[in-house]
């Protein structure tokens, strides 16, 4: 059985859980928004790692033969990057407007103020 | 970008940021305009583009790059922008064919994609531009206000 | 082989993530993870991704993550638990997918079923179909332009969203800023 030939899976499977772990471990918002962005970018490691075949180019035409990678994961995840700094923007914004409302972005002390109310 | 420094600390920056940038923004059209034939398309020419007035905004400052491009302008301009992408389509079912069928667009039907394609990237390049400079100023007007 | 090394680099990056403090480190840390990972999309042949990864990745949401912190405050709280309920979902979780992963077709495999469908067809007929050579975006703007419809529409949405969070105040005039002392 060949390995080696799951390591860009392993790896991508050990970069989403570590950004898993920072979201669930970790009290602070903006953080937690940076573990998510790890999570994403595995997403795009693994589709993009899907894509590619043994000595293919990019999927650009050209005028000598060649083999092209698959085009398919490369459009979703093109969208999907733009998309995902779009919705982080969203996120981080919902983080300064309750550091505003709480005076704090640590979900605990965000649970406490809620409690005191 | 608070006033406690002043410009001239920002020099070694700014004399980068300028030679720079006008090459960040043209290569942006270079990509948006070339994605047919090499790598590129709206979304990367639009957050090039986006990147750039950034760099220009810190070197800068925020107020120099918002009355460049104001907010004032931008708004509409990202509503445009998907309106060219719609409007495509929707030009496509006036003209006898499908929602985005770029097909009856023009004869013969390769040009039609040619102009359906150009079209759509051109409003993807538009709204991913001024989405990500409208959320930078919004974010860096706020921390510019910031104690 | 500059990929097995690419992706060493990612998980070093991560780990360095999940035990700094200094949340400043954390988020330049963040934009050396993206840039990483553009590199090693470029390797695997996705230059427009690769694009646009370190256009977005490195350079503007580390700038968004960065004005964010000068707003909420760069220290993080030492947390009051210790995370061992955390780990232990984690590592079940990463345990099952590892699982998955040995029925996977292997890394760069031309018979996996990814490139047995859609993918042939566009790349067989879209330079003469379409009539343009970047077989991604003819995909992207032609084949599966409604889906980019959708995607546009959602970063304006997400746009939208951030404006009415934050809003962005007209030019301060001199006016402005004595009626605000």
């Amino acid at each position: 059985m060949n390995w080696v030939g799951l390591y860009n899976y392993w790896i991508v499977i050990f970069l989403m859980m570590t950004g898993f772990y920072i979201v669930v471990s970790q009290g602070n918002l903006v953080k937690k928004l940076v573990g998510l962005n790890l999570f994403q970018t595995s997403v795009f490691i693994q589709y993009i790692s899907m894509g590619k075949m043994p000595g293919g180019t990019a999927p650009i035409e050209s005028s000598a033969p060649a083999v092209y990678s698959n085009p398919l994961p490369h459009v979703l995840i093109l969208t999907a990057i733009v998309v995902g700094v779009a919705t982080t923007a969203l996120g981080l914004a919902l983080a300064v407007r309750i550091k505003q409302a709480y005076g704090t972005v640590e979900e605990d002390r965000i649970r406490e103020e809620d409690r005191n109310v | 970008m608070r006033q406690t420094h002043s410009d001239k600390d920002y020099q070694v920056l700014q004399v980068v940021a300028k030679l720079l940038v006008p090459y960040i923004l043209l290569f942006a059209l270079y990509v948006q305009f070339h994605g047919d034939f090499g790598p590129g398309g709206g979304f990367q020419a639009g957050v090039i583009f986006a990147a750039g007035v950034i760099l220009y905004a810190m070197a800068f400052g925020l107020d120099k790059a918002m009355s460049l491009l104001s907010p004032q302008v931008l708004r509409p301009l990202a509503a445009l922008g998907v309106l060219i992408y719609g409007g495509t389509g929707v030009a496509g079912m006036f003209l006898g064919g499908h929602f985005l069928d770029y097909y009856v667009l023009a004869t013969p039907p390769t040009a039609g994609q040619h102009l359906g394609i150009f079209l759509v990237e051109l409003g993807v390049g538009l709204t991913v531009t001024c989405v990500m400079l409208l959320i930078f100023f919004a974010f860096a007007q706020r921390a510019e206000q910031a104690p | 082989m500059i990929d097995i090394v690419l992706l060493t680099f990612l998980a070093a990056t991560a780990i360095a993530v999940v035990r700094h403090r200094n949340l400043f480190a954390v988020v330049m840390l963040a934009g050396i993870y993206s840039l990483l990972s553009a590199g090693l999309f470029v390797t695997l042949d996705a230059v427009d991704v690769a694009f646009t990864e370190a256009a977005v990745g490195a350079g503007i949401s580390t700038v968004l993550f960065l004005a964010t912190l000068a707003l909420t405050g760069p220290r993080e709280a030492v947390p009051v638990r210790k995370p061992y309920l955390p780990m232990v979902v984690v590592s079940i979780t990463g345990a099952a997918l590892i699982w998955g992963t040995l029925d996977m077709p292997r890394f760069a495999d031309p018979q996996a079923p990814i490139h047995q469908h859609v993918a042939p067809r566009y790349i067989e007929t879209s330079p003469t179909e379409i009539g343009i050579p970047n077989m991604v975006t003819s995909v992207l703007a032609s084949y599966r332009g409604y889906d980019t419809f959708g995607e546009v529409t959602v970063i304006f949405t997400a746009g939208v969203g951030v404006l009415a969070l934050l809003g962005i105040r007209r030019k301060r005039s001199s006016k402005d800023a004595a009626e605000k002392e």
